[in-house]
């Protein structure tokens, strides 16, 4: 069972200006993915995470396209966990060449390999995974959230550039965990930083009760180090192991300074404009999901805007090419990478109350992009469906 | 003889308000910063409401508007004292403004909900308010006072505003984030900022058509870094003088020929600038670095930084003489 949300155009037309030549129709798939549980509850993951970012693109694409005759509408589907997405997802594509995703790698996977997929535009906004970006890439997924590797590598600049350059990795068993911890060796390796220790969080006692106690006993042979990273994606164990460490040592990683696609903290660049549209519209801050739903629709818009057309593979070929920037909020024009359809992205490093830097850092050089000092870059990449 | 000269000297030296000002508000600060456009040192500072941003005076300059953006209000100030008079409705949000030739209609860009609004400042009532793109900032007003325009800045556009229906007439596209507009003083232009475009568009106003396009180039940093933001004609409209933003440096730009003439090093995160009385001296506000860099207009370089508020943001010309 699905359960199936049509937006229409939620903002009220002006009748002067409401002479609709192009409708373009998006929909967005939401395939719940099974949540663990985690030691607390404090932080529950929003019902709309990822769609209510959407919905804010929605409605900035609806508001710029009542002044050139282009209305915009969303179809949202969500399955359940355990319930097939295939039928959801040709369901969608029967009616919209234009389709979101927020599911997990290999179910995004399997939609883009069916046939109704051919032809459309499919948005990774909800997976890190290096494969989607590499060797399991498709021509027809662009990805809007970052890859872990463009986040493990933002961390490891700010890591270097402060010369904490000696770590220990305390990783949980979750397969996402695993998978950031790899992309952190590949960065740590990248940025010339030594890994000195590690070891796996393998504890089934409730930490609100004794983190005091276990932790410092837990982090004693860590020996030193410069920082303590957290490969916790999920958010189990992490939030206990600040200020328990054995050495009085900052944390990073999953807590604590964190490499993120989009925060809260983040009012530079205009951003302050885009947090107070989206928390108005939907009581609450924006993630990075949502900010990874956002930027697809925007992209979306961008390039209806500019092209004046709906067609999937003329707007493609405009948002692989130089002529193409979305304004996102971060301080320079996005664009997507030609080798692999990665949104290029400034990624935020920040604590819960402030933004702490941006990477590319300064330093950080590139021959074609400072961008693209973060992320797989072309020369490393074995994804061919782009070529 | 000479005693009695010397004395008379001295008075005039500490008369006030003798030497013209330039007024800089700090955004993170809530306050106004005061500049003597001689001594070129902060002679005031004077409290505002939250988030002080666009700032202009009427045409007498007996009134000073601030754009105090999250009191939701437009403040109007006695520029001899500094006391907050009375606050105008000015819709949420208000970022920019402009005034209108008539010195009594204040345009108003809501950055939060993609409406401008015009206010009448002597009957302090809201007159209208235009549905335009989404995060309005740039506004202008054509000098025979019978267009004004509005950029938004996620929607890309510059929206023309007929001043007399208060309806929108065209609409056109620009690169994105777009910042800040202003026409030409014979009106038969109007130049629009984008960003994160990275250019300047110039618009015939007859037909608003692009006329030209403008592009930067600072050898050393790259393009993405390179925004343009708020820019002033000079005397004559003979150039155009360009804030560009994390690039920290000011254009100058032909107005003739469309072409860059010139690279200014200035303060960090150049936003808004204005200029003097005869436009011998720009001031330009540098939001990260909290100051204000004085430029020489003829010898095209920085004379001086003036430390100000906190991210100063907006910047208007009083003469007081």
């Amino acid at each position: 069972m699905f359960r199936r949300m049509v937006y229409a155009a939620l903002i009220a037309l002006c009748a002067a200006q409401a002479r609709a030549d192009l409708t373009v129709g998006i929909a967005h798939l939401q395939v719940a993915q099974p949540m663990p549980p985690t030691l607390s509850n404090l932080d529950p993951v929003p019902d709309d995470l990822g769609l209510a970012g959407a919905l804010t693109g929605l409605s900035d694409n609806t508001t710029t396209g009542r002044f050139l005759g282009q209305a915009y509408t969303l179809e949202s589907t969500v399955v359940g966990e355990g319930d097939d997405p295939l039928p959801a997802a040709r369901a969608l594509l029967a009616n919209h060449r234009f389709l979101v995703l927020d599911a997990a790698p290999e179910v995004q996977l399997a939609i883009a390999d069916m046939s109704e997929a051919q032809g459309a535009l499919l948005f990774n906004a909800s997976s890190g995974a290096a494969a989607l970006r590499d060797g399991n890439c498709r021509a027809n997924l662009l990805h809007t959230l970052p890859s872990d590797a463009m986040r493990t590598d933002a961390l490891a600049q700010v890591l270097v550039q402060k010369r904490w350059t000696d770590l220990a990795l305390i990783s949980g068993t979750h397969p996402q965990d695993e998978a950031y911890a790899e992309a952190l060796r590949r960065s740590l390796t990248k940025f010339g930083l030594r890994l000195k220790a590690e070891k796996t969080w393998a504890f089934d006692a409730d930490m609100r009760r004794n983190a005091a106690q276990e932790v410092p006993l837990f982090t004693q042979d860590l020996g030193d180090y410069d920082a303590l990273i957290l490969a916790d994606e999920l958010h189990d164990f992490g939030r206990y192991v600040l200020y328990n460490t054995w050495q009085a040592r900052p944390v990073v990683g999953s807590e604590g300074l964190t490499a993120v696609t989009w925060s809260p903290v983040i009012e530079q660049w205009g951003a302050a404009q885009l947090q107070s549209r989206f928390h108005e519209a939907h009581a609450r801050d924006m993630q990075s999901e949502d900010y990874a739903a956002w930027a697809a629709l925007r992209t979306i818009g961008e390039a209806v805007t500019r092209t004046g057309s709906d067609d999937p593979q003329v707007l493609r070929d405009y948002i692989l090419s130089d002529a193409f920037e979305l304004a996102g909020f971060k301080g320079r024009p996005l664009t997507y990478r030609r080798w692999n359809g990665q949104l290029r992205q400034p990624i935020a490093v920040a604590h819960p109350r402030a933004l702490v830097a941006q990477a590319p850092l300064d330093g950080f050089l590139h021959r074609v992009n400072e961008l693209d000092t973060l992320g797989l870059d072309a020369p490393e990449s074995t994804c061919e469906a782009f070529k | 003889m000479k005693t009695t000269t010397a004395l008379a000297l001295i008075l005039m030296m500490g008369a006030p308000a003798l030497a013209d000002e330039i007024w800089v508000t700090n955004e993170k600060d809530d306050t106004v910063s005061v500049i003597d456009t001689d001594t070129l040192e902060v002679i005031q500072t004077y409290a505002t409401g939250e988030r002080p941003r666009g700032i202009t005076f009427s045409h007498d300059y007996s009134r000073v508007y601030i754009c105090a953006s999250d009191s939701d209000a437009v403040q109007v100030i006695d520029p001899a004292t500094g006391e907050i008079l009375h606050d105008l409705p000015s819709g949420e949000d208000p970022e920019q403004f402009v005034l209108h030739p008539d010195d009594v209609h204040l345009y108003i860009a809501n950055e939060d909900d993609a409406i401008t609004t015009v206010v009448n400042t002597q009957t302090r009532k809201v007159v209208a308010q235009i549905d335009v793109g989404v995060e309005p900032e740039g506004m202008a007003v054509s000098p025979d006072g019978k267009i004004a325009i509005t950029t938004s800045e996620t929607t890309n556009m510059a929206h023309w505003i007929d001043t007399g229906t208060q309806e929108l007439f065209a609409n056109t596209l620009v690169d994105s984030r777009p910042r800040h507009a202003e026409f030409t003083r014979d009106g038969s232009e109007m130049w629009v900022s984008s960003e994160i475009g990275g250019t300047l568009t110039v618009f015939d106003t007859a037909t608003q058509t692009e006329k030209a396009k403008i592009t930067f180039e600072i050898k050393g940093i790259h393009p993405d870094r390179v925004q343009p933001v708020g820019f002033e004609f000079t005397e004559g409209d003979s150039h155009v003088f360009v804030a560009l933003g994390p690039s920290n440096h000011v254009a100058v730009v032909n107005a003739r020929t469309y072409e860059v003439e010139d690279y200014i090093l200035v303060g960090r995160r150049v936003w808004h600038m204005a200029f003097n009385s005869d436009r011998t001296r720009l001031f330009t506000t540098n939001g990260v670095s909290g100051d204000v860099t004085v430029i020489d207009v003829a010898g095209r370089k920085a004379l001086k930084s003036i430390k100000v508020g906190r991210f100063p943001w907006g910047a208007a010309f009083r003469p007081t003489d």
